[in-house]
């Protein structure tokens, strides 16, 4: 059992007292199917960030250097906390760089 | 158990008859006494009959009901059917009408004649005084005359509070001419 | 009292609907945010004209429905504005879900409401029933029976709202006082009420310090939110007591949550609520005359309900008439009053008669002689535990 506050400690009228606290709560608990990024195929053109409705591509200060010899500055990563396993990213990948498998947990 | 003195408006929509009846409880308050004044609650349109009711009391007044039993009746418009006006004024009530008729011709054509009547010529003075047919405060000047329920003074205030400056002193004006005017016919 | 507190106070001709003008103004409230329907139009026209004379500093916000008018007065008082609208009937009616969430979110808004039947058949004329259907949106609810008390009650709403923050809504009858001129005193000064109830420091919608208001709450929060309601309707009765007491002290003027009149040994009491009370004191006097054991009392604090004080007062009498102007359907008794007052009393083992009837509906007049054939009636003993439906044509 968890212990949740009662109501004598809870905010008058329900009010969410601090601001931009959402990201506290992770969303990406109920996928089926999760994206998986080829990073030897992403082009880094982040046309998986833009379509993403969630904040669950990041981009990260991480350098790459692929198969053919091309580097990258940054790595593109999914965040999984927040990932829904919706594939609009799979979908809109121009390179198909992005793998949609089962998840197995 | 009386206890305070109850009078009914009758009129025509557009002649002022809720204003008068408001006018003179107003008067009254600023009199120091209480008073209660209220229109007959329904579809308010010109030229339809229109009911309104005071009361004035030296006490505080309790009730809410409509007044069915009135110590006294004005009327604004001759035309309304007698059997609407004087039903339910007591014996010994009053009747001030509005009228251009000859007193006796005028009393003659009561039935009544348990009660009194007054008459003046509001339609007249309105004319006169307002080039409009609007008798309602001349009808508040020959009332307060007839019975005594404000000062004269203090139905001007009232009068002031409900019309705009210019159109107020011509009302002041045709009520104290209906003060000066009105007849009691017997 | 008229001679020892002309300094503060003038006495003026005004209908309820004027008085709560008047007592809008004078609790200095910010925003107003109100849609016209008869009988209440001539709160706002009255409150326009304050504002268009620069007599009072308010936004007025032009609205094309009740349930804007209450959307914006929820915005406004989350805003940190104090909030006032008015309204009737179908206005209520439409507003009624914004009635929830005023609550839920816990906004000080007040709100006056000239009592009104419902449609259909459309009927302007006045009864109770669009004030009963809110008894369960959580706002505290005050039927006043004068204009007197229509303008001091509004000033007792913010203080109340403010303190256990809850919205107020100040009822009374739709024409037969919304309509009727009778004296009241009137704040002489424009701040005399400013600390019977102070600007208070609450949260707010404020880009400085952001936090959200009316978010969902899952079933792990929902009921705990509610709850924290239901304790704030009850910490409502003692600040409606407090409310009244203090206002007595500061003005001289307080009504209790109940109101007696003549009601020591008597046979039976006549409890109601609003203007009805008047005409029930008049026929208690009138009834007394002739030798009759009768008194009156009405409920002037609906919501919370009067608990303590209709315990006392169940004790001065052997059996009781409740007069309701609207009616619940489906029960053997079933004007609202008298179920609420039935079912508190089965909570305490009270078990004195109690007759109940609707009367009013729809404005049908109701004379001292109706109250005095009521009494008679019930006096006989015939009725009891059930409703009856006066004077209506078969």
């Amino acid at each position: 059992m968890t212990s949740l506050t009662g109501w004598k400690s809870i905010p008058t009228g329900a009010f969410i007292m601090e601001p931009g606290n959402s990201s506290e709560r992770y969303t990406g608990d109920w996928r089926t199917f999760k994206p998986v990024i080829n990073q030897d195929k992403c082009t880094r053109c982040l046309r998986c960030w833009i379509f993403c409705p969630e904040p669950a591509i990041s981009i990260v200060d991480r350098q790459y250097t692929n198969s053919s010899g091309r580097a990258w500055k940054n790595t593109i990563e999914i965040n999984y906390n927040y990932c829904k396993g919706c594939g609009i990213c799979v979908e809109e990948c121009e390179p198909k760089a992005i793998d949609f498998i089962e998840e197995v947990k | 158990m009386q206890t305070s003195f109850e009078l009914r408006w009758h009129g025509r929509g557009g002649q002022g008859a809720v204003t008068a009846a408001i006018i003179v409880a107003e008067a009254a308050i600023f009199d120091g006494k209480n008073a209660q004044a209220f229109p007959e609650f329904g579809a308010e349109r010109r030229g339809a009959p229109v009911k309104a009711y005071t009361r004035v009391s030296e006490r505080q007044i309790f009730t809410r009901s409509p007044i069915i039993a009135p110590d006294m009746v004005v009327v604004l418009d001759t035309s309304i059917d007698k059997k609407i006006y004087f039903d339910g004024l007591k014996v010994g009530g009053t009747l001030l009408i509005n009228s251009s008729k000859d007193r006796s011709e005028l009393r003659e054509k009561i039935e009544r004649k348990d009660i009194m009547v007054a008459k003046v010529d509001a339609t007249h003075i309105a004319m006169d005084e307002l080039g409009a047919a609007i008798v309602n405060t001349a009808m508040v000047g020959a009332l307060i005359k007839v019975v005594p329920l404000a000062k004269f003074d203090s139905v001007g205030e009232a009068i002031r509070e409900n019309f705009k400056s210019k159109i107020a002193e011509s009302n002041v004006k045709a009520a104290g001419r209906a003060y000066n005017e009105v007849e009691v016919l017997s | 009292m008229e001679t020892m507190e002309k300094s503060i106070w003038k006495r003026l001709p005004l209908s309820s609907n004027y008085a709560v003008a008047y007592a809008a103004k004078d609790s200095d409230v910010d925003e107003i945010a109100a849609y016209p329907i008869t009988p209440q139009t001539t709160v706002v026209e009255k409150l326009s004209e304050f504002i268009a004379n620069g007599e009072l500093l308010a936004e007025m916000v032009h609205v094309e429905s009740e349930h804007s008018a209450m959307s914006a007065s929820i915005g406004a008082s989350a805003a940190g504005a104090r909030a006032f609208t008015a309204t009737s009937s179908q206005g209520l009616e439409l507003m009624h879900e914004l009635l929830h969430i005023a609550s839920g979110m816990r906004l000080p808004i007040v709100m006056s409401v000239s009592a009104r039947a419902l449609s259909a058949p459309l009927s302007i004329w006045g009864d109770y029933s669009d004030v009963m259907n809110t008894r369960d949106t959580s706002w505290i609810t005050i039927i006043a029976s004068s204009a007197q008390e229509v303008y001091d009650s509004i000033v007792q709403a913010y203080r109340i709202a403010e303190s256990v923050m809850l919205p107020v809504m100040v009822a009374y009858d739709g024409f037969m006082m919304s309509h009727t001129y009778e004296p009241v005193f009137v704040s002489e000064k424009s701040d005399l009420f400013r600390n019977y109830i102070p600007r208070k420091d609450r949260v707010i919608l404020d880009t400085r310090k952001p936090v959200t208001m009316g978010a969902v709450a899952n079933p792990d929060w929902y009921y705990e939110a509610k709850y924290q309601q239901v304790k704030a309707m009850e910490e409502a009765y003692g600040a409606s007591v407090e409310a009244d007491q203090a206002f007595s002290k500061l003005y001289g003027r307080n009504y209790g949550l109940v109101e007696e009149y003549n009601v020591e040994n008597s046979d039976l009491i006549i409890l109601t609520y609003g203007g009805l009370f008047g005409t029930v004191k008049q026929a208690v006097d009138e009834m007394k005359e002739n030798g009759v054991s009768v008194g009156a009392a009405r409920v002037r604090l609906f919501r919370p309900f009067p608990l303590n004080e209709l315990r006392m007062l169940l004790l001065k009498s052997k059996a009781f008439v409740v007069l309701d102007r609207s009616f619940s359907n489906g029960l053997p008794v079933s004007g609202p009053l008298a179920i609420e007052l039935k079912s508190m009393m089965n909570s305490y083992n009270i078990t004195v008669p109690v007759y109940s009837y609707i009367v009013g509906l729809g404005q049908r007049t109701v004379s001292e002689a109706d109250i005095s054939k009521i009494t008679n009636q019930a006096l006989a003993g015939k009725g009891v535990n059930e409703s009856i439906y006066w004077g209506v044509r078969e």
